[in-house]
């Protein structure tokens, strides 16, 4: 692991997670995973397809319960908690919220109804509060439209906030999910191949985004992508998977260069 | 022993008309994910088809078998028609919407059907005639099999038997497979869906209309609502046995009509139909994807 | 149209034509009497028939034609639009006189029409509630309940039943009626939340079958087929009024509950409540991974729902003073569905006119009335394949935004 990495950072990890495991019936889409994100670091996810990312994804963000090993965040309140098998909402209720490989966004909502879904979980009216519709509702209400239009802002899309979320171009739908999980103040931003299907115009402007992201809201960030030049030139660390295991973790330059690596990515002439 | 064994039995006739209706569900629930909710209308259509032959028959004096049998293969041609209209209708303008719209066009065919039967027939109960004859070897086994029940029976099993080799050794069964396994799949290796779905739904209406010209004999009357209730009960075979599955629904049927006929001999006749629904119910919450189902994980 | 698309369009009809009549042929024609052993032959149903599925035929193919025309072009322009009868109905300039003017006349209807005229609207009015309740369920939550018509029950088998044996009035009985909807709601909602869309639908259809037959058949708790009679009807502060009034009198009840549902519904539609639902309508992965806990806005969306439903049970078995389990069958449940459905799911304005139009339709259409169910059925199918966001596309809202503070 990178000598440097403790000196940036101190403190403890926001996600760490412990020789985690999880196994479909007989199928075994992960074993032994190791994995931590520290304060404010940009931490990718690789691998071949099939290698088991989204599935890690699904098991730190509630939506498998790992059969083996533990899952603990540190949400900004600084208490750890032990998260696997915590239930999806609640998981994102913490402070980790995600997005999807295959965006899932609500496809009849405008742009800007999308964003505030994510406010749901910071906001509190309930049905009595929203049938009386006093004060302090009203106030609320007029906060998570504020509040989700200036994420809109963040991400670009402040043009297209009542245009329903199914017609968007496809790159900002992208960062249409981005703000949408923002809108949840997480502490660790998940993005499951946030870069896929953009050109590279758009995914340069994805880099900047993510990064601008990351100081203005002090969030770490977890990212699944394909696109080596993003990757690269994007995280602090990297992890390799491969076949549900972690092969190689390092700097980008540190990984790029183990031996390890440049066989799954390449394959050997014997694996042929 | 006796009075068991006619419950056995007796569930055992019951249970197989369920399966044979059962099919058609999973069938379609298989290729196409829907609920085929006119399909106990295509039952209650086979019944009415059958009545028809018999009553324009009778009246020129045939013997009873002859008439079963042209009943049966009338019935069965005209619901394969009318699985196919419906499916041209209702669902196929469908595809590729949200999943609620067919379900809901669905119901509303089941409606239009029921209330087209009521209006062009009769709101009221028809006497149905005996079709099935009393066989003298049958006698000695009277007590707790009666000849319609065992012809139920042999009738269904020799039906599913021609479906499974249909499905297993035919080259519509072999691409029926593949599009319930991948329909885009199915579709790109020159599958003609269209024509596996169109299949698909006159297969399941025919096993229907075998179902409803055997169980109007058997009971002796119909009326337009009885595809409403042999509708859900079906359902809830194919959904007890694994929804999508083929044995899966032939072992629903049974497993329901045995529950149904042991529950109504021994703890009360006064809840029949609870029963179905209970069974229902229960096994949707606790084991949704049914006795032969495999459980999916959710793709994410 | 050129020449050859009408001649396209006339030969399918044409062979639709044929080939409904050959498919319906038997039923429609002949009529047996396997007892007498006769045979009515009727063939000039076959002609109607031929005739009317031409007509019906050629309809259908220019209207599906159309629709799979328009939506391509939607598909490139992303042009949405709310109807044009609906835009024009949200515009205030016309909205606000026009619902002052609805208001009034239903505030004078009883003093200018017959009795029999304002039961029928009491029935409508009950139906509009009905349709907003389940438009909670089905239209903005998305979960699709076929056995409402048991919270319906519920409502007016506790009255009936308080009435009987505790002499509860009314009044006492309604709020009653709407806690212990709620509470079968949850009940019921429970065990079934996890359920996918399509089985959800299958269970709660058994749970509504349940309820009915436990109606039917446990006679020491419900009186069986036969039903409960002499149901008090609502009072007026021990004022004694005759059946006449008490029709007007329950009309203003109704008008008043009508009012409360509307308010009621419209506000959660629009509201973070609202929003949720809509979500979870959409995307149920998605929703709760953005922190909404689904069980809750499920359980929410039914026991509301039911809620309605069971205040409206009460009303029911206050207006006609006698029920049996015969007024809560899938077929009324079914009814309440085809109103949301054409109304427009989702859409508070549509539900109402759907429920108007459904249930004072055939009212005034005597001929028609035996067609009734005919109709609704393929209505329901009409709907979905041509115009599945209903009568009323409901529309989203549009947001008002501070610009100084969001920049």
């Amino acid at each position: 692991m990178a000598q440097n990495q403790t000196n940036q950072n101190p403190e403890p990890a926001v996600l760490s997670v412990r020789n985690v495991g999880m196994s479909f019936g007989g199928l075994r889409a992960l074993s032994e995973v190791d994995l931590d994100v520290r304060p404010g670091e940009v931490v990718a996810l690789i691998g071949p397809n099939g290698a088991g990312k989204t599935t890690f994804f699904n098991c730190i963000t509630g939506i498998y319960t790992p059969t083996e090993g533990q899952v603990t965040a540190r949400p900004r309140d600084g208490r750890e908690r032990r998260i696997n098998g915590m239930r999806t909402n609640l998981v994102c209720e913490l402070g980790m919220a995600r997005t999807f490989q295959n965006i899932r966004l609500f496809p009849s909502m405008t742009a800007l109804e999308n964003v505030m879904i994510g406010r749901h979980c910071r906001t509190r009216t309930g049905v009595l509060g929203a049938v009386l519709r006093g004060a302090g509702t009203r106030r609320e209400e007029q906060e998570v439209v504020d509040k989700s239009y200036e994420l809109l802002g963040t991400v670009g899309l402040k043009t297209m906030a009542n245009e329903y979320a199914r017609n968007l171009p496809y790159g900002a739908q992208r960062r249409l999910e981005i703000a949408r999980a923002l809108a949840t103040e997480p502490f660790l931003l998940l993005l499951d191949e946030p870069a896929a299907g953009m050109n590279p115009q758009e995914t340069l402007e994805l880099k900047d985004m993510v990064l601008r992201i990351r100081t203005q809201f002090a969030v770490s960030v977890l990212l699944i992508e394909h696109d080596m030049k993003m990757v690269m030139s994007l995280s602090d660390r990297i992890y390799v998977m491969e076949y549900g295991r972690v092969i190689s973790t390092g700097t980008p330059k540190e990984v790029s260069e183990d031996p390890q690596v440049i066989r799954a990515y390449l394959g050997e002439e014997s694996d042929a | 022993m006796e009075y068991f064994l006619q419950l056995f039995f007796g569930g055992l006739s019951r249970g197989s008309i369920y399966a044979l209706i059962a099919l058609g569900y999973t069938m379609v629930y298989g290729i196409i994910e829907l609920i085929n909710f006119a399909h106990g209308e295509i039952y209650m259509i086979g019944a009415f088809m059958g009545l028809i032959v018999a009553g324009v028959l009778t009246a020129q004096g045939w013997p009873a078998l002859s008439i079963l049998v042209i009943a049966l293969v009338v019935s069965v041609l005209y619901c394969a028609a009318y699985g196919y209209t419906v499916e041209k209708i209702a669902y196929k303008p469908l595809r590729g919407s949200q999943r609620l719209t067919p379900l809901i066009s669905a119901i509303g065919m089941s409606i239009l059907l029921q209330n087209y039967i009521m209006l062009a027939q009769t709101p009221d109960f028809l006497p149905f005639p005996r079709l099935i004859p009393d066989l003298a070897f049958m006698e000695r086994f009277s007590n707790f099999l009666g000849t319609s029940d065992l012809f139920i029976i042999v009738t269904s099993l020799a039906v599913m038997v021609a479906l499974t080799l249909f499905i297993k050794f035919t080259r519509m069964g072999k691409a029926m497979r593949a599009t319930a396994q991948n329909r885009k799949m199915a579709m790109l290796v020159g599958v003609n869906v269209d024509q596996v779905i169109s299949m698909t739904f006159m297969i399941g209406s025919s096993l229907a209309a075998v179902g409803g010209v055997l169980i109007a004999s058997h009971v002796g009357q119909i009326n337009f609502a009885i595809g409403f209730l042999a509708g859900i009960k079906a359902f809830t075979a194919a959904v007890l046995g694994g929804i999508g599955s083929i044995p899966g629904a032939v072992l629903g049927g049974l497993v329901l009509g045995w529950t149904e006929s042991f529950a109504t001999g021994y703890v009360s006749s006064d809840y029949e139909d609870v029963f179905a629904f209970l069974l229902l119910v229960l096994i949707l919450i606790f084991r949704p994807a049914g006795l032969l189902g495999k459980q999916r994980a959710q793709k994410v | 149209m050129t020449a050859a698309d009408i001649f396209r369009h006339l030969k399918k009809a044409l062979a639709a034509a044929v080939w409904l009549a050959f498919l319906t042929l038997p039923i429609m024609v002949i009529r047996v009497d396997t007892v007498e052993k006769t045979v009515t032959w009727r063939w000039m149903h076959l002609a109607y028939m031929a005739a009317g599925s031409f007509v019906l035929a050629l309809v259908w193919n220019i209207m599906l034609e159309r629709r799979d025309r328009g939506q391509a072009d939607k598909d490139q322009d992303g042009g949405e639009g709310a109807s044009a009868l609906a835009r024009r109905l949200a515009d205030p300039r016309l909205a606000r006189p026009l619902m002052a003017f609805g208001l009034l006349a239903a505030a004078a209807f009883p003093w200018f029409f017959s009795m029999y005229q304002t039961n029928i609207l009491v029935s409508a009015m009950i139906y509009v509630v009905l349709g907003l309740g389940l438009n909670i369920t089905v239209g903005l939550a998305g979960l699709l309940d076929l056995g409402y018509v048991a919270f319906y029950a519920v409502g007016a088998y506790a009255y009936a039943l308080l009435n009987y044996h505790f002499h509860l009035g009314f009044w006492t009985v309604l709020p009653l009626g709407g806690i212990l909807g709620a509470f079968f709601g949850l009940l019921l909602g429970f065990p079934v939340l996890r359920l996918r869309g399509d089985y959800l639908a299958i269970v709660t259809l058994g749970f509504g079958q349940i309820i009915r037959l436990v109606l039917e058949n446990w006679g020491e708790f419900s009186f069986g087929p036969s039903g409960i009679a002499n149901i008090s009807r609502p009072g007026l502060f021990g004022i004694p009024y005759s059946v006449e009034q008490a029709t007007t009198y329950i009309y203003y009840i109704m008008l008043g509950l009508v009012l409360l549902t509307i308010f009621v519904t419209a506000r959660l539609k629009d509201s973070r409540i609202g929003r949720a639902w809509l979500a979870l309508r959409e995307d149920e992965i998605a929703c709760q991974a953005m922190g909404i806990d689904n069980t809750r806005a499920k359980l929410l969306a039914f026991a509301l729902g039911a809620t309605f439903a069971s205040l409206m049970g009460v009303v029911f078995a206050a207006k006609t003073t006698f029920i049996n389990p015969a007024s809560f069958t899938f077929m009324e449940s079914a009814m309440i569905l085809a109103i949301v459905v054409l109304g427009g799911m989702g859409s508070v304005l549509g539900v109402i006119l759907g429920a108007l139009l459904l249930m004072l339709l055939p009212e005034y259409m005597r001929a028609f009335s035996e067609y009734r169910m005919l109709i609704f059925g393929a209505t329901m199918v009409v709907i979905m394949v041509f115009r599945p966001q209903g009568l009323v596309r409901a529309k989203r809202k549009v947001y008002k935004i501070n610009v100084e503070t969001a920049g």
